[in-house]
């Protein structure tokens, strides 16, 4: 049975209704609109925006506009949660400075800018980017660099689950996350193209890395600063010295890593790297009877 | 050992010596390689390979060419059929998942040919479309819980003061559903693109982004962001006049796709943005989303990206579409895409195709009836599609509750697909699911365009037809209205699903 129009609209949906059926009108919109945008202060190219209570899409429009208007640095301070900041911004020389905690999604689809975070970072970080950087000097969550296509991602502390999943290859774009810290499980799962290296600076209660490294990884390379179990890694994904000419590129891209995230260079080079790579660029080529 | 087979061929492929001329046009014309021709100059077929696609036949000047089925007699069983023990050799030999092309073939019951349409006599008078004006065109996206107007003053007309969110206008209910460049050619999205541009109505990219020959078209086409993200940047996310999220597929709900290595070539390869040659895997969900607020965070992730273009969602209907569908207007869709489990699909394993999923008149009655009971059917549109065959399906699925229908295979058919079901070996001899250049060329898109407009300007009239036999005089006046529906011959539990009375019940 179809369930009655009357049963429905007796679930509490808010506050007093306008209008006239169901939702308030509060609620129609995602969010809610605070229309109010931050303060900003400009000295010749820098903006500086305060994001205190400033309502996402209010606060990514502000920057929109200031990049539009000729700013090449733009400083959020007290950014608390805010989505999609750096999301499909495409331009050249701009950088974006977050002070505070920017929320998830952060440079999602972004096309050449460079985003730095002074705190932590939350999940998502570089989905599906294009190009540009992204310096977190803190913490960041799960499913960073989803499908990134080109680009960097530094994160100088430890990261959640599901990180690098599916980031992909193409021609000159190649998408390269560093990470400082340590790493969760599924640690570039569905890898098809790029580069990751895990560090794993410093000391740490957690182990450099999960379980499930590289599970239906068919493309890329993970390089981690230690060892890892076979137990900890996927089906797809087997392990190797790295060459001589991949050490050359393990160093170039830490040396950068360390360089931009404030680390120790020769504490990052101190030991030999171990190599994920995948066994098969078609994993399941053998899969189906046509 | 040498290799044995116990699957005989499906088809039998006769050549009519009398009237053969010799000229091999069939072996050139077969994609699958079915013939060769003998020391004799006389083609000389592989039935074993044959599709009954009819391309051949079509072909052969002397009309020499006739595929029949291959009266091969099996011991009769209902239980484990010719079909079952076919499968179960194939499988045997290979132990592999087995694979398919195209929608739900299986003769489950068919509701769309088990309602039937009302019309006006005597008390309420019709309408005749051919000199009365039928409005045809829909708008899809988010309407306003309420609108308010300022009255009229200082010489001044009413003014609408509430902001509308934005909305794709279709001159016709009817648009083209996701297929990707890659699972089809690129000369099918010529064609797609060119038709809806001057139906003005949208045709949609699939997972497999957009190629730069179709940037012309792209106010009438819906930009696909996928699990696999292929091909999906900012500029492609903002070039279509919407995105669509897909999170599942009537032929294949829950799981994810593989377009083999093979297909990728260089334009597949440029398009999607990923190397030749390596397979292309799209997740089974994506994995940004593992819940209705986690959709949320990426339908508002593109419309930061868009400038707040609408957002359709795409759904395949399964057992709890209704509760879902609701989830998905929350999350912010402006459009609910609803594929039903005869939806069609460029390669599926056989078994999520014939066995997963419901029938897309149901999806759309419960859905509708949901949003309705929950007092937010205005905040999203819903497209249905997966096993529209025909404009007496249209009319139907809209009349149920839908605001818009898509076709894909149909459109395929209208290009001269023949619905073989091997759109998963790509090796479509019509040039349509195939990336095989000189396959892809036998397809001229201007040629395709014309036949899809003429098929959806068809449609069109049709649709007209049943209105004026209504009695109204605008599809908006038949949208959900399930009093002009009666069923016959389903039973009861059904009907009440659907919301429609049975035949011979008055008003």
């Amino acid at each position: 049975m179809m369930p009655s129009s009357e049963a429905a609209r007796n679930v509490p949906t808010g506050p007093a209704r306008k209008g006239p059926i169901g939702i308030e009108p509060g609620r129609i919109n995602a969010g809610q609109p605070g229309t109010e945008k931050g303060r900003v202060s400009r000295v010749g190219e820098t903006a500086r925006i305060d994001a205190r209570g400033v309502y996402y899409k209010t606060l990514n429009g502000q920057i929109r506009e200031q990049i539009e208007g000729g700013a090449t640095r733009v400083v959020l301070d007290n950014v608390n949660g805010q989505r999609y900041i750096g999301a499909a911004i495409a331009a050249q020389g701009v950088t974006i400075e977050v002070n505070g905690v920017p929320g998830n999604d952060l440079a999602t689809f972004m096309d050449g800018p460079t985003v730095v975070v002074n705190e932590n970072a939350q999940d998502g970080v570089g989905n599906t980017m294009n190009s540009g950087l992204v310096v977190v000097k803190g913490d960041a969550g799960d499913v960073l660099g989803y499908g990134m296509r080109g680009g960097r991602l530094y994160v100088r502390g430890d990261v959640g689950y599901r990180v690098g999943i599916h980031m992909k290859a193409y021609e000159d774009r190649r998408p390269v996350i560093v990470v400082g810290g340590r790493a969760r499980d599924f640690l570039g799962e569905y890898m098809a193209g790029g580069e990751i290296i895990l560090l794993g600076l410093g000391e740490s209660e957690l182990p450099l890395v999960g379980s499930y490294v590289g599970t239906g990884m068919h493309g890329g390379v993970i390089y981690l600063r230690g060892e890892v179990a076979g137990h900890q890694l996927g089906k797809e994904a087997g392990t190797a010295a790295p060459t001589d000419d991949e050490m050359a590129r393990i160093e170039e891209l830490t040396l950068d890593f360390c360089t931009r995230a404030g680390c120790d260079a020769a504490e990052a080079l101190d030991r030999p790297f171990t190599k994920v790579f995948p066994y098969s660029h078609r994993p399941y080529g053998k899969l189906y009877a046509y | 050992m040498a290799e044995m087979t116990f699957t005989r061929p499906e088809f039998r492929v006769r050549i009519d010596r009398e009237t053969c001329i010799k000229c091999g046009r069939c072996v050139h014309q077969c994609g699958w390689g079915v013939y060769v021709l003998d020391d004799e100059g006389r083609p000389r077929p592989d039935h074993a390979k044959c599709a009954a696609c009819h391309r051949c036949v079509t072909f052969c000047p002397a009309d020499a060419i006739t595929i029949e089925k291959n009266p091969l007699a099996y011991k009769e069983s209902d239980s484990l059929s010719a079909a079952h023990r076919k499968a179960v050799w194939r499988q045997a030999e290979t132990g592999g998942v087995l694979l398919t092309g195209m929608g739900n073939d299986k003769p489950y019951l068919r509701i769309f040919d088990h309602l039937l349409l009302d019309a006006c006599q005597v008390t309420n008078p019709s309408i005749d479309p051919l000199r009365e004006p039928m409005e045809l065109r829909t708008y899809l996206g988010r309407k306003p819980d309420y609108v308010e107007v300022a009255p009229a003053a200082n010489g001044l007309g009413p003014r609408l003061l509430t902001e509308l969110d934005p909305q794709l206008e279709l001159q016709t209910p009817i648009m083209f559903g996701g297929m990707s460049f890659g699972s089809v050619s690129l000369n099918v999205h010529r064609a797609l693109a060119m038709a809806a541009k001057e139906l003005g109505t949208y045709m949609n990219t699939g997972e497999g982004g957009l190629h730069a020959d179709l940037q012309p078209y792209q106010d009438n086409i819906i930009v696909q962001c996928a699990s696999g993200r292929f091909g999906v940047h900012a500029d492609y996310l903002q070039a279509g006049a919407a995105v669509e999220i897909k999170i599942g597929q009537g032929a294949k709900p829950g799981i994810g796709g593989h377009l083999p290595g093979e297909k990728i070539d260089e334009a597949v390869s440029t398009t999607r943005m990923i190397p030749q040659g390596s397979d292309a895997l799209s997740p089974a969900p994506h994995h940004d989303i593992y819940s209705i607020e986690d959709l949320r965070q990426l339908i508002y992730a593109i419309k930061e990206s868009t400038g707040y273009k609408p957002v359709s969602v795409k759904i395949a209907a399964v057992h709890n579409v209704a509760a879902i569908a609701s989830g998905v207007v929350r999350a912010g869709a402006d459009i609910v895409y609803l594929d039903g489990f005869r939806g069609g699909t460029g390669a599926a394993p056989t078994i999520i195709r014939d066995h997963v999923g419901i029938p897309i008149e149901i999806a759309i009655a419960v859905v509708d009836q949901r949003l309705r009971d929950e007092g937010i059917r205005n905040r999203a549109s819903i497209v249905a599609a997966g096993g529209i065959r025909s404009s007496a399906d249209v009319t139907k699925a809209i009349a149920l509750g839908a605001d818009a229908c898509a076709i894909g295979t149909t459109a395929l058919v209208a290009l001269g697909c023949h619905v073989c079901q091997k759109c998963h070996t790509g090796c479509c001899s019509w040039g349509i699911c195939t990336q095989r250049p000189e396959l892809v060329r036998r397809l001229d898109p201007e040629w395709g365009a014309e036949r899809v407009i003429n098929l959806v300007r068809a449609w069109s009239h049709e649709l007209a037809e049943v209105l004026g036999a209504l009695g109204v005089n605008a599809i908006e006046s038949m949208r959900g209205s399930r009093e002009r529906l009666r069923s016959l011959g389903l039973d009861e539990s059904t009907s009440r699903m659907l919301g429609v009375k049975p035949a011979g019940l008055g008003h």
